[in-house]
Formats: structure tokens, C-alpha cells, sequence
């Protein structure tokens, strides 16, 4: 590829990020009265795009194979258990992450 | 404290977490980047215009293929066709945001979505700003890392195996206090079940638009059926 056909490229990759980005704004702008249809959408999304993002963010866990997703579920468990008893999220992803970059590298090699 | 600083101080430490993974994962596709024969401008510009982790990640490879553009767009939007959902549910939050709202559509990562769509910012606190500087940070600390990761090439090797469950932690986190502060859990069931069964269906590289069109599908049904108080 010469120097302009990659800038091209790294344009349409652009191009086609900030579509999905600016897309539903430009569909229902600011000014004109958004269909109720899509403002129900619009609070009833946030919860379960949170629940589709957890399964994004795991779903390279091999559940089958390799460690059985065992690294995964106890660190998940210890996060539970400090978020629902110390509320703070801060703590809860440090000492969770922490705790499972230990157990992948010097527990589940 | 001025109102500028008062939001800044309720964002940063939001964006703590993210400021870990970004500057390591942005690290690692830096060096992954120059490894394939890239100057660090590339790192630099790609994370800095495409800001879509996936996505950067594609664009290395599709570099390094025929030219192809058409197809580059319409990978970039099959990839991130997530974000039409951020979109969505973001119209009545950027409502009034004046020159701060091409920037926030603009850098809205999963990440800065996650907080921004979710973080109860205290009265008294600039609503703009708080997720002006939200995004921007975490904008920041991606760019940082991949310039970084580009500069340094492969001399640096840090053992980070494991570092990547961050994200997942913020999302369970977020998950676990949405979830805390509503009554109506059948939108936070729905997305976390579908996703599970599309995943287990589709596998991991496909099942993200069965996800959201299933979900689509669901909540339209609820529009029209009624009897659900968001």
C-alpha cells in the first residue's frame, strides 16, 4: 500500500467508527421531538448493554478447555463479596484484577 | 473550587481503573503496531482518530492487506455497531451539551459510556464537564499508551498477563450498582442472558448483533405490550 491508500484505509476506519457513534444523534436530533418509541429504548438500554459488556468483556474464557473459567469465577466471587460489602469500586476492581492477574500468572500457568 | 476543577476532582478518580488498562492495553497494540514495520505515527493517529480498541487492532491488519476501504468501513461498523446503542441511550444526556457534544459522541469508547451513562454525579457538579473530562481522560490514557507502546517498541516487556480482567471488573462493578439502584431488573436480566445464550450460540466473534437485535426485538415488545415502568 502506498502512503495516500493508507491514509485512506485509517480514514474509512474512522469513518465507519464515528458513524455508529454519531448515527443515532443525527437521526434524532436535539431540536425536533424524539419518537417515545426511542426515548423508551433509551432507559431501558443502559441496564442491559452493562449486562452485554460483561459477556463482551469475558468471552474469550475458555469454559471447556484450558483453566475451565476457574480464574475467572473467583475473582468474580471476591468481587462480589467487596462490592457488596465495602461499596467501593475503586478498591473492588484493584484488589479483584490484583487477585486474578495472580492467580493467571502464578496459580493457573 | 471553581466549577471546572470541582469536576475534574469527580471524574478523575472514576477513571482510574481505565487509566491501568488503557495505558498497558494501549501499550501492547503500540508495540504490536511498530512490530509490523509501522513508524509510531500510526499508533499515535490511529488511537488518537479511530479511539475504537477493537477496531485499531483490525486496522493494523487491513494495513497490511490489499487495498481495500469499502471493506474497511464496513468492518469499522459491523465491529462497533455496539455504539448505536450508546447513542440511544445517551440522546436525552448530551441534550444541551452545545460545543462539548460532537466531542462526547465523538470519544464515546465502552469505557467513558459506561461511566458516563452511569455515574451519579452529585448535585452541584457541571454535568458537562464532568463527562467532558470523563472522556477525555480515558481518550488520553489510550493515546498515551499506544505512543508509548510505539516509542518503545519491543525493549519493554512487563508481565501484564491477566491486566485485561480490569475492564471486566468495571463492567461487573457498573452492572452490580445499576442493578443496586433500580427496581425494574428485567432490562439488566435481559442483557445479560441473551448475550450469555448468543454467546454460547454464536461464539465469540459473532455474537454481538444477534445480542443487540435480540434485545432490540425484546424491548420494542415491551413499548408495545405496556406495563413496563422503566
Amino acid at each position: 500500500m502506498t502512503l495516500t491508500q493508507q491514509i485512506i484505509t485509517i480514514a474509512a476506519a474512522v469513518l465507519g467508527t464515528m458513524a455508529t457513534r454519531f448515527l443515532p444523534f443525527l437521526l434524532f436530533p436535539a431540536h425536533k421531538k424524539t419518537p417515545p418509541l426511542v426515548l423508551f429504548l433509551g432507559k431501558l438500554l443502559p441496564p442491559a448493554v452493562m449486562g452485554m459488556l460483561v459477556i463482551y468483556s469475558l468471552k474469550d474464557v475458555q469454559l471447556l478447555g484450558g483453566t475451565h473459567g476457574l480464574p475467572e469465577a473467583l475473582a468474580i466471587a471476591l468481587l462480589l463479596a467487596l462490592q457488596l460489602t465495602l461499596r467501593n469500586a475503586l478498591i473492588t476492581i484493584g484488589v479483584s484484577t490484583v487477585f486474578y492477574m495472580l492467580l493467571v500468572q502464578k496459580i493457573f500457568i | 473550587m471553581n466549577k471546572y476543577r470541582a469536576a475534574f476532582a469527580t471524574a478523575f478518580p472514576l477513571t482510574l481503573p481505565i487509566c491501568a488498562a488503557f495505558l498497558f492495553l494501549g501499550m501492547s497494540y503500540g508495540v504490536l503496531t511498530v512490530s509490523k514495520g509501522f513508524s509510531v505515527w500510526y499508533p499515535f493517529f490511529m488511537s488518537l482518530l479511530i479511539f475504537a480498541g477493537s477496531m485499531e487492532f483490525v486496522t493494523v491488519g487491513l494495513l497490511l492487506s490489499a487495498f481495500d476501504p469499502v471493506g474497511a468501513f464496513c468492518m469499522a461498523l459491523m465491529i462497533n455497531s455496539r455504539h448505536l446503542f450508546y447513542g440511544i441511550s445517551m440522546l436525552e444526556r448530551f441534550k444541551g451539551m452545545g460545543w462539548k457534544k460532537p466531542y462526547l459522541i465523538f470519544g464515546m469508547c465502552d469505557e467513558s459510556f459506561s461511566i458516563n451513562c452511569s455515574a451519579a454525579i452529585p448535585p452541584g457538579i457541571d454535568k458537562g464537564w464532568f463527562m467532558l473530562f470523563v472522556t477525555a481522560l480515558n481518550q488520553l490514557y489510550w493515546v498515551t499508551g499506544a505512543t508509548l507502546g510505539g516509542l518503545l517498541g519491543s525493549s519493554v516487556s512487563f508481565n501484564t498477563k491477566g491486566l485485561d480482567f480490569v475492564l471486566a471488573a468495571l463492567f461487573i462493578t457498573i452492572f452490580i450498582s445499576q442493578w443496586q439502584n433500580s427496581d425494574n431488573h428485567q432490562p439488566a436480566l435481559a442483557g445479560l442472558c441473551i448475550s450469555a445464550a448468543c454467546l454460547a450460540f454464536f461464539g465469540p466473534q459473532q455474537f454481538l448483533l444477534p445480542s443487540m437485535l435480540l434485545i432490540a426485538a425484546l424491548f420494542i415488545y415491551f413499548y408495545y405490550r405496556g406495563g413496563i415502568k422503566p
